[in-house]
């Protein structure tokens, strides 16, 4: 009786010790997620969007050379590429969202453009907020009265310090203006889980992506959302392009 | 309307008759206690110095708020530790933002012209010395008169409690035009809370004046003693007196405004807010508004009230002077109450002027102007009969004096500058600049200020028994005369570069070139503040280690010197009083009191 | 001693007041409008008035602070007592206002009581919270409808237009800086977006608030071409000192190249 106690005592403890240890095994390693990558084009002619007249500031205007500034509401790139799409999975994750990355994201005030025009973040990721420009700033982010991230704006003033942030809830995206600077537009889009966002040739890339399948959706200001369902296994990085029209 | 001759007493063609101070207003026996005899007395003296008191507390915060904004427009990129301390989000780190600088100037206007301006001249001296002269017991209505201090400091620390909410103070500016100050905190930081606190406390602040108006002019008429024909009130008196009537009038008219600007707020109306307004984003869902109805509503108060504030300056520098150059004033008692009277009634009348460039109807602002001219004339009078007056004196330098004198000479530089703004024509260029600034700072800032410290130099021994330290009053009249000019003239001057005011950062190609005259006047305005500290250092030594003073320091004539310094709590203690004398019975070196029975050396 | 200090000082401030006054050390930049010289003569006349007033004020209140300290005087009234002084402020001052008034309403008319010139340029200015945005009516000479509910700073729709349904709207040049031709009469109308604003053009000897729910029309003729600045003078929020706008005069060949540039760019 004793030994078979004696036994299952080990027995149980192995167990324990063994479940210890895989709770407190680094979340999936590179080797044990995947990959997705894609490319957004966009089909048909950009539309002709009018360039951005920053006369009324001269430190605006000085930093971009005096010359009127590209708006980014629809940046093509050559090839057709779609920059500034934000990717994330819409549906599939639950509850294996990963770690929150420690660094943080930023978006910098320069040349009285929000840099970069597009920025994604997880939910409770601190982002930091920085004016590099020779002239003040006041950032306003307009998050939807519904979805439970607060509404606020800060000044900072030529040389003033960073703005340390972080969104407690799901929103894609969240239209940032300028109160000082009326054509200054930004989006934050806080989402759960990997995220990516298209560089100007429209290539984007989300990574630590646990195997599975998942909705993938993929977000641009002017033209809305597209989904696509892809299947994630680790190796080879699954792939996933998406096509906007323009109107 | 005035009577001219002892045996009548004639107001308005109603024959008055002054009841004598014993069968005047002593509804109460001595208060016991110190919560009866100091905090909740009933008492105008101490009613006074708890005005006079909160005024001083709050011309330290007002010039701390200044100091903040003038250094921010010298040095842009300093951190004020203590600023940061107050508000991080409004100066994080200590560097101002843009929506701060705002909020301070708005507390600054609001704080000074109000619970400064308006009440330490009016109500703080008015209180303490106006039943005195007139020889009553105390006010007529003693009760209403601690309410309406006690309302009026409610008002200040609801200001002051703007400082300590999350979202700071309104930003609106001591004017709040809507639709700025009337669509919430849509419009930006402190417009929500922040102003909500700013018109209760406004609407405080009207209550306590109306009430305190009221007892001014009840006392006025109906508790003076016997012999005390209007005739022979003193000029400090007169000067309440007529201010309490244009302040009856005036506040009357700024409560409801608060009141609606509230409901524009808070209750979904529209009295000053259009429609199809855009703010944030946002299309605001009120119509049907006027903004130019505030403005309006605003002004037809805020133009007497530059006259609220001035009035009780023009009467007690009248009553100052004939004791320091020892002679009555050009005109007597009828002049210069003629010209206040007129400056009063015709304050009404001009409000539009501050309204040229706002949208208005032209031909209003031609209307406006003529009257705005027009008041000049009995401006002109009353310094033509304090200047005049000096003529072939003997004139004292004493402090009191040195103050008065300095007014005269604000006064007019302030009233020069008036020409410039009662013309549409030329207004169209100066409005809103410095030149604004400069001139409303020197008319009604420290005109009144320098009349209130004559004042309170004056009237210091009598109210608290003991003698200011001379030297160091003289030492606090020329820093602030000399660098009071080096800041707001300045100003004047820079306003015809057409520096715009109310501008938190220089940085328009035609202001950068005035930083330089900024940076001057920020370093003048910062020792002119530490000047201050002279004064105020001498007013709380004085009051525990100054010399004791006789009842009748100065040699002086009116009531108030014919009992102790400080006078006992019925004023008199007990004593008839009997009035055989105008104010101003000075022969260049003697004088006879009002209460003497002496001959008459002035023939008052 | 303290009597003759006050003196001194006071003619010295005095001295410097007018000085800085009379050498323009700031004084008001070139005047480039058809009415700017009728308010340039007017703000001339008011100095040369006030200032005597100012320097005589302030000159008497020294010299008799100076000469009447002490106790040795025989004290007296000016000869005439108050009378002299009150005919003296009705008469003087009473006569300058009434000149000042009368002149002045030329100046003033020539703003405001004048009617614009029919033939006038037309251009819509709408100012908001923190930068004036201009408008042409473009080719059709005709300005499109104003939507606010459509309006997206985002998409650089400042104005609100309806440019896929209103035919009106579609060719309106929106431009963020005000050019204008040289020598031509200009009709602006004023609106504001959202709270209070003000138009300060110095040079063109302007300035004329935005009140939300009017349209305000304010016309003049530039009559020298050249680069100046138009800035708010209404508080209007905490981006107020930064809210301005160039005002671009150019000769009639230059303007219609920037015109027909930004039409290009709409």
């Amino acid at each position: 009786m004793k030994a078979q106690l004696r036994i299952a005592a080990f027995t149980l403890s192995l167990l324990l010790v063994a479940l210890a240890f895989i709770r407190s095994a680094p979340t999936v390693g590179a080797s044990a997620t995947g990959q997705i990558v894609g490319t957004i084009k966009l089909d048909g002619q950009a539309p002709h969007l009018k360039p951005i007249d920053m006369s009324k500031d001269p430190a605006c205007a000085q930093a971009n050379g005096g010359a009127p500034v590209a708006a980014e509401n629809v940046v093509v790139g050559a090839n057709g590429g779609l920059a500034n799409v934000v990717v994330y999975i819409s549906q599939g994750l639950a509850g294996n969202e990963g770690a929150i990355s420690s660094q943080p994201a930023t978006i910098d005030q320069r040349g009285c453009k929000y840099v970069p025009h597009v920025v994604a973040l997880n939910v409770g990721q601190h982002m930091t907020v920085l004016n590099s420009d020779k002239t003040a700033h006041n950032i306003h982010p307009q998050p939807s009265p519904t979805g439970g991230n607060g509404q606020w704006n800060k000044s900072q003033t030529a040389g003033a310090g960073p703005i340390d942030v972080a969104w407690a809830n799901q929103e894609v995206a969240i239209p940032v203006k300028c109160n000082i600077h009326p054509w200054m537009r930004a989006y934050i889009a806080v989402v759960k889980g990997p995220f990516g966002v298209s560089n100007d040739t429209g290539s984007f890339r989300m990574d630590n992506v646990p195997p599975g399948t998942y909705t993938l959706t993929a977000w641009q200001e002017t033209f809305g959302t597209q989904t696509q369902v892809v299947t994630v296994a680790t190796g080879k990085p699954a792939t996933s392009d998406f096509t906007f029209k323009a109107k | 309307m005035f009577a001219a001759t002892a045996e009548k007493n004639i107001f308005l063609g109603v024959k008055i008759m002054p009841a004598t101070a014993a069968q005047a207003a002593v509804h109460h026996a001595p208060p016991q206690g110190f919560i009866r005899k100091y905090i909740f007395s009933v008492d105008h003296k101490v009613i006074g110095i708890q005005y006079l008191t909160m005024s001083l507390v709050a011309v330290f915060v007002g010039m701390a708020l200044s100091w903040a904004m003038r250094i921010h427009l010298a040095w842009p990129d300093a951190h004020i530790p203590l600023l940061g301390w107050l508000s991080p989000s409004g100066a994080p780190g200590g560097l101002m933002t843009p929506e701060y600088y705002l909020s301070l100037m708005t507390m600054h206007g609001t704080i000074m012209a109000f619970f400064v301006l308006t009440a330490a001249p009016l109500a703080g001296f008015g209180n303490f010395i106006l039943p005195i002269q007139v020889g009553a017991a105390d006010m007529a209505f003693p009760r209403l008169n601690m309410s309406s201090f006690w309302v009026t400091l409610v008002g200040f620390i609801l200001a002051c409690a703007t400082f300590f909410i999350p979202d700071g103070p309104p930003l609106s500016g001591w004017t709040a035009y809507a639709p700025l100050s009337a669509v919430g905190s849509v419009a930006g930081p402190g417009q929500g809370w922040g102003q909500n606190l700013w018109g209760l406390s406004i609407v405080c602040f009207c209550i306590a004046s109306l009430l305190g108006a009221l007892n001014f002019i009840v006392t006025t008429l109906d508790l003076r003693t016997k012999g005390m024909t209007l005739p022979r009130l003193p000029l400090s008196t007169w000067g309440w007196f007529i201010d309490a009537w244009v302040s009856l009038l005036a506040f009357a008219v700024l409560l409801p405004t608060c009141l609606l600007l509230v409901l524009d707020r808070l209750a979904g109306t529209s009295f000053f807010i259009p429609s199809g307004l855009v703010i944030n984003d946002q299309l605001q869902p009120h119509s049907g508004g006027s903004p130019l109805l505030f403005q309006h509503l605003f002004w037809f108060f805020g133009h007497p009230e530059v006259y609220i504030i001035i009035l009780p300056a023009f009467g007690i520098v009248s009553h100052i002077m004939p004791t320091f150059i020892r002679k009555p004033l050009v005109g007597g008692w009828k002049v210069i109450t003629f010209a206040e009277v007129a400056v009063g009634t015709l304050s009404f009348v001009v409000w539009g002027h501050h309204m040229f460039v706002s949208g208005m109807s032209p031909f209003m602002a031609m209307v406006f102007s003529v009257p705005t001219l027009f008041i000049t004339i009995p401006s002109v009078i009353a310094v033509l009969v304090w200047v005049f007056s000096l003529y072939h004196a003997n004139i004292r330098f004493d402090t009191p004096l040195l103050f008065s004198l300095g007014f005269v000479s604000l006064f007019i530089s302030g009233g020069i500058g008036g020409f410039f703004l009662a013309q549409p024509s030329t207004d169209s260029y100066l409005h809103a600049t410095s030149f604004v600034v400069g001139h409303f700072h020197f008319t009604m800032g420290l005109s009144a200020i320098f009349a209130t410290l004559a004042g309170f130099y004056y009237w210091f021994p009598k109210m608290f028994g003991r003698m200011m330290n001379e030297k160091l009053g003289k030492v606090h009249f020329w820093l602030s005369f000399v660098l009071v000019y080096c800041v707001f003239m300045t100003m004047h001057l820079t306003g015809f570069a057409g520096a715009v005011r109310r501008y938190s950062a220089l940085v328009d190609d035609f202001m950068v070139p005035l930083i330089p005259a900024n940076k001057f006047m920020t370093i003048a305005a910062l020792l002119l503040g530490a000047t201050q500290f002279i004064f105020l250092f001498n007013a709380i030594w004085s009051r525990f280690k100054g010399p004791k003073a006789p009842n009748n320091p100065w040699d002086a004539t009116t009531l108030e010197w014919d009992t102790t310094s400080p006078p006992p709590f019925d004023n008199f203690g007990g004593r008839q009083i009997t009035v055989y004398h105008g104010p101003m019975e000075y022969d260049g070196e003697a004088s006879v009191m009002q209460t003497s029975p002496a001959e008459s050396v002035a023939g008052t | 001693m303290a009597g003759k200090i006050f003196a001194v000082v006071v003619a010295l401030i005095t001295i410097v007041t007018a000085y800085c006054v009379i050498a323009h050390v700031w004084w008001m930049p070139v005047d480039i409008s058809v009415h700017g010289p009728k308010i340039d003569h007017q703000i001339e006349e008011t100095v040369l008035v006030a200032g005597l007033l100012f320097i005589a004020g302030q000159v008497v209140l020294a010299a008799f602070v100076f000469l009447y300290g002490g106790a040795r005087n025989r004290i007296k009234q000016i000869p005439g007592g108050a009378k002299p002084l009150i005919v003296f402020a009705f008469l003087l001052v009473g006569t300058e206002i009434v000149a000042l008034s009368f002149i002045g309403s030329k100046a003033w008319g020539a703003v405001y009581f004048e009617a614009p010139d029919p033939a006038s340029m037309r251009v819509d200015v709408q100012a908001g919270q923190f930068a004036y945005y201009f408008r042409y009516p473009g080719p059709d000479g005709k300005f499109g409808s104003l939507h606010p509910d459509l309006i997206n700073e985002g998409n650089q729709n400042y104005f609100g237009l309806d440019t896929d349904h209103d035919a009106d709207a579609k060719d309106d040049i929106v431009t963020a800086e005000l050019a204008i031709p040289v020598n031509k009469p200009i009709l602006l109308t004023l609106h504001s977006k959202d709270v209070g604003h003000s138009f300060y053009a110095r040079e063109l000897r302007i300035q004329q608030d935005f009140v939300p729910g009017l349209n305000i029309p304010v016309h003049f003729t530039a009559t020298q071409t050249g680069r100046f600045e138009i800035v708010c003078t209404q508080l209007c929020g905490l981006g107020h000192y930064n809210m301005k706008a160039y005002l671009s005069v150019l000769s009639p060949s230059d303007f219609d190249d920037w015109l027909r540039k930004q039409a290009s760019m709409q």
